[in-house]
């Protein structure tokens, strides 16, 4: 291992793969959950709780085009409610997975390698659910092409000055960007389930998804340069995904969301919910598949600190749209800050703060980075949250904009809980299948590491 | 090609580590072996060199990937322009028609949807995937290409290929395997 690597102490830093591992063991360990492990009693269970939950959102999906959008709780002046409160969420949590893997990955971050797979799953999974929300909450959805440019006989063009098409376009590039990402990574491992498959139904599966993939080094090298250039795509992309997320409110003129802090403040606090879902899936994942020797103590210690820093910016954030309330003195933005600490939906307020700015101070010390239970529950916390200040931005400023006759309260339907329920359902159904139909961990990344850190014990004897 | 196919499509040597076969690699380019292949569990850096690959060729998905950037931020802006300006023409106040500030997050969009499928498109297609039948394949011990083995192929094509010659070679560089490649046309 190179000097530099060595802490200021002269002490080793902790490995990040359990020592003792081959090439040959990580692939076993991690195409064994695929390949030969039988689907156990608890997988059946979850699948199947899951998957009701998933029927839960279809009724609550099928009802909503039967009856249309007045079965939930918006009515003017609040027309957004649950859906975009849902539909923030959801993408926000999604940029962790892009993060880790690209800009991790630029960065030469080692501990980004056994975590970047199913956190790119996540942000699929996660890109998935956000996108069903402005989808079934335009009302009629059948017509939603209507949003793509394409030439209609009426002759009429989408606008593109609104930020709402930027989304459509955001969105759905990271959608796809994400997808052939998480694809490029893949195709190795999946000629590496080909060649170790022994039924013949798996065999034909992944030889066919792997395309004939052999590991010659003219692969190697194309696919280095085009995973490399991947990387350096998604990085902006993600920042720009969640910054025309944040010009959705920005652009507009209700008080609270006419501010320019928005889209760093977005950005930031994507990625905190979005490292608070990692965690939230890795935890349990480690455990079910004894995974620890790759997930280390460490990995999750560093997730705590992005955390940490990325929930510092998020507090930033709060302070800054307090300050600039009352330092622009205008009357309606005073208003609303105002509103957030004594109106209706203070209890809101007050939770965030306590979820988002207070409990994770507990983050600067190693004892709770370090203890699991701690840091799942802290998870858990972090993502609701980052749910409720979502609900504040929506409606606390639709709620009491500028005329008190035009005013009004909002209160969630027993559909719009059951669409969000629903969803967390989808979501988690869908990683269930995912970690049992596809290596969880990239394998040919693991074996690189394995090779790096096998040079780090040469070089020191 | 086709003139000199011949059912050998060349031998295989099998080696337990990268340091090796990267050592193999080298030195068979440095006896004069033109049309050679190394086969790889993992990325490992100065191969793809060692087997003559390399100069412009080697960095064409890099190109692509500009031109599609470059097309998808040209059709990007072009289509905003052509339907704010030209199809469909609302005046607003009497603001510019082209209010290229507003058009900027779209024609991002689009360059990095563009450069980024080009990406990877043109990696799987300058690398000829999806292929179901390479000769490789025939080769049982193969299978560890993709688990903890590296392999380097000298292929039959190579004018300097020798059935006996090359096989010796490629013992001598301390291969554990020497297989013939067999292709089934």
């Amino acid at each position: 291992m190179s000097g530099d690597e060595k802490l200021p102490g002269g002490h080793e830093p902790e490995p990040w793969i359990e020592p003792g591992h081959t090439y040959a063991s990580v692939t076993d360990k991690i195409s064994s959950v695929v390949l030969t492990r039988p689907l156990g009693i608890g997988w059946l269970l979850g699948f199947g709780f899951l998957f009701s939950i998933v029927m839960v959102l279809n009724l609550a999906i099928g009802w909503l085009f039967m009856k249309g959008v007045g079965i939930w709780g918006i009515n003017i002046p609040i027309g957004w409610g649950f859906a975009i409160v849902n539909f923030v969420w959801w993408i926000g949590i999604g940029h962790a997975g892009t993060l880790i893997s690209a800009i991790l990955y630029l960065l030469n971050q080692k501990w980004r390698t056994s975590i970047n797979r199913f956190a790119e799953a996540m942000t699929l999974f996660a890109v998935a659910c956000a996108g069903l929300f402005p989808l079934i909450h335009t009302g009629r959805p059948w017509m939603a092409y209507y949003m793509f440019p394409y030439p209609s006989t009426m002759g009429i063009w989408p606008q593109f000055r609104s930020p709402l098409i930027w989304d459509v376009f955001a969105v759905s590039t990271y959608g796809t960007v994400s997808l052939l990402f998480w694809f490029v990574g893949l195709l190795p491992d999946l000629a590496t389930l080909r060649d170790r498959a022994k039924q013949r139904w798996q065999q034909v599966i992944f030889g066919m998804l792997s395309m004939g993939w052999r590991g010659s080094a003219r692969h190697w090298h194309r696919y280095q340069v085009a995973y490399l250039l991947l990387a350096g795509l998604a990085t902006p992309l993600v920042l720009s995904v969640h910054t025309v997320v944040s010009f959705d409110f920005a652009t507009g003129i209700v008080p609270g969301w006419h501010t320019t802090i928005f889209p760093p403040y977005f950005v930031a606090g994507a990625i905190y919910s979005g490292f608070a879902m990692v965690l939230t899936l890795a935890i349990p994942m480690r455990k079910a598949y004894g995974m620890e020797g790759f997930i280390t103590l460490r990995h999750l210690e560093q997730m705590a600190k992005v955390m940490l820093a990325t929930g510092l910016i998020v507090a930033y954030g709060y302070f800054i749209e307090f300050f600039m309330a009352f330092y622009s003195g205008n009357k309606f933005d005073v208003f609303l800050a105002k509103q957030r600490l004594h109106g209706p939906y203070a209890p809101f307020y007050y939770a965030l703060i306590l979820c988002n700015i207070l409990t994770p101070q507990l983050l600067w010390f190693k004892k709770v980075r370090r203890n699991i239970p701690a840091l799942f529950v802290m998870s858990l916390i972090i993502n609701i949250g980052m749910w409720l200040e979502r609900f504040v931005i929506v409606v606390i400023s639709l709620t009491r904009d500028f005329m008190p006759s035009a005013w009004g309260r909002y209160s969630a339907t027993v559909w719009d809980y059951a669409t969000f329920v629903g969803t967390l359902g989808l979501f988690t159904m869908l990683i269930f299948l995912f970690v049992r139909g596809l290596p969880a961990i990239a394998i040919s990344e693991m074996r690189e590491l394995v090779h790096q850190e096998s040079h780090g014990d040469e070089g020191h004897q | 090609m086709s003139e000199r196919r011949s059912l050998l499509f060349g031998l295989m040597g099998e080696f337990s580590t990268p340091e090796d076969l990267l050592a193999a690699a080298k030195k068979a380019r440095e006896a004069g072996y033109k049309h050679i292949e190394a086969y790889t569990p993992f990325p490992i850096e100065g191969l793809s060199d060692a087997v003559g690959f390399r100069g412009f060729r080697s960095n064409l998905v890099a190109v692509l990937t500009l031109i599609g950037g470059i097309g998808g931020g040209l059709t990007g802006f072009g289509l905003q322009y052509w339907v704010a300006a030209i199809a469909y023409p609302i005046n607003i106040g009497g603001r510019p028609l082209n209010s290229w500030p507003a058009f900027i997050p779209v024609t991002f969009e689009l360059t990095v949807l563009g450069a980024a499928t080009f990406a990877v498109f043109s990696m799987l297609a300058l690398n000829k995937l999806p292929q179901p039948y390479h000769p490789v394949f025939n080769v049982e011990r193969f299978s560890h290409a993709s688990t903890d083995k590296f392999f380097l192929c000298i292929e039959a094509r190579d004018p300097k290929f020798d059935l006996v010659e090359s096989s010796k070679f490629l013992q001598s560089m301390h291969a554990q395997h020497v297989n013939e490649v067999k292709d089934e046309e």
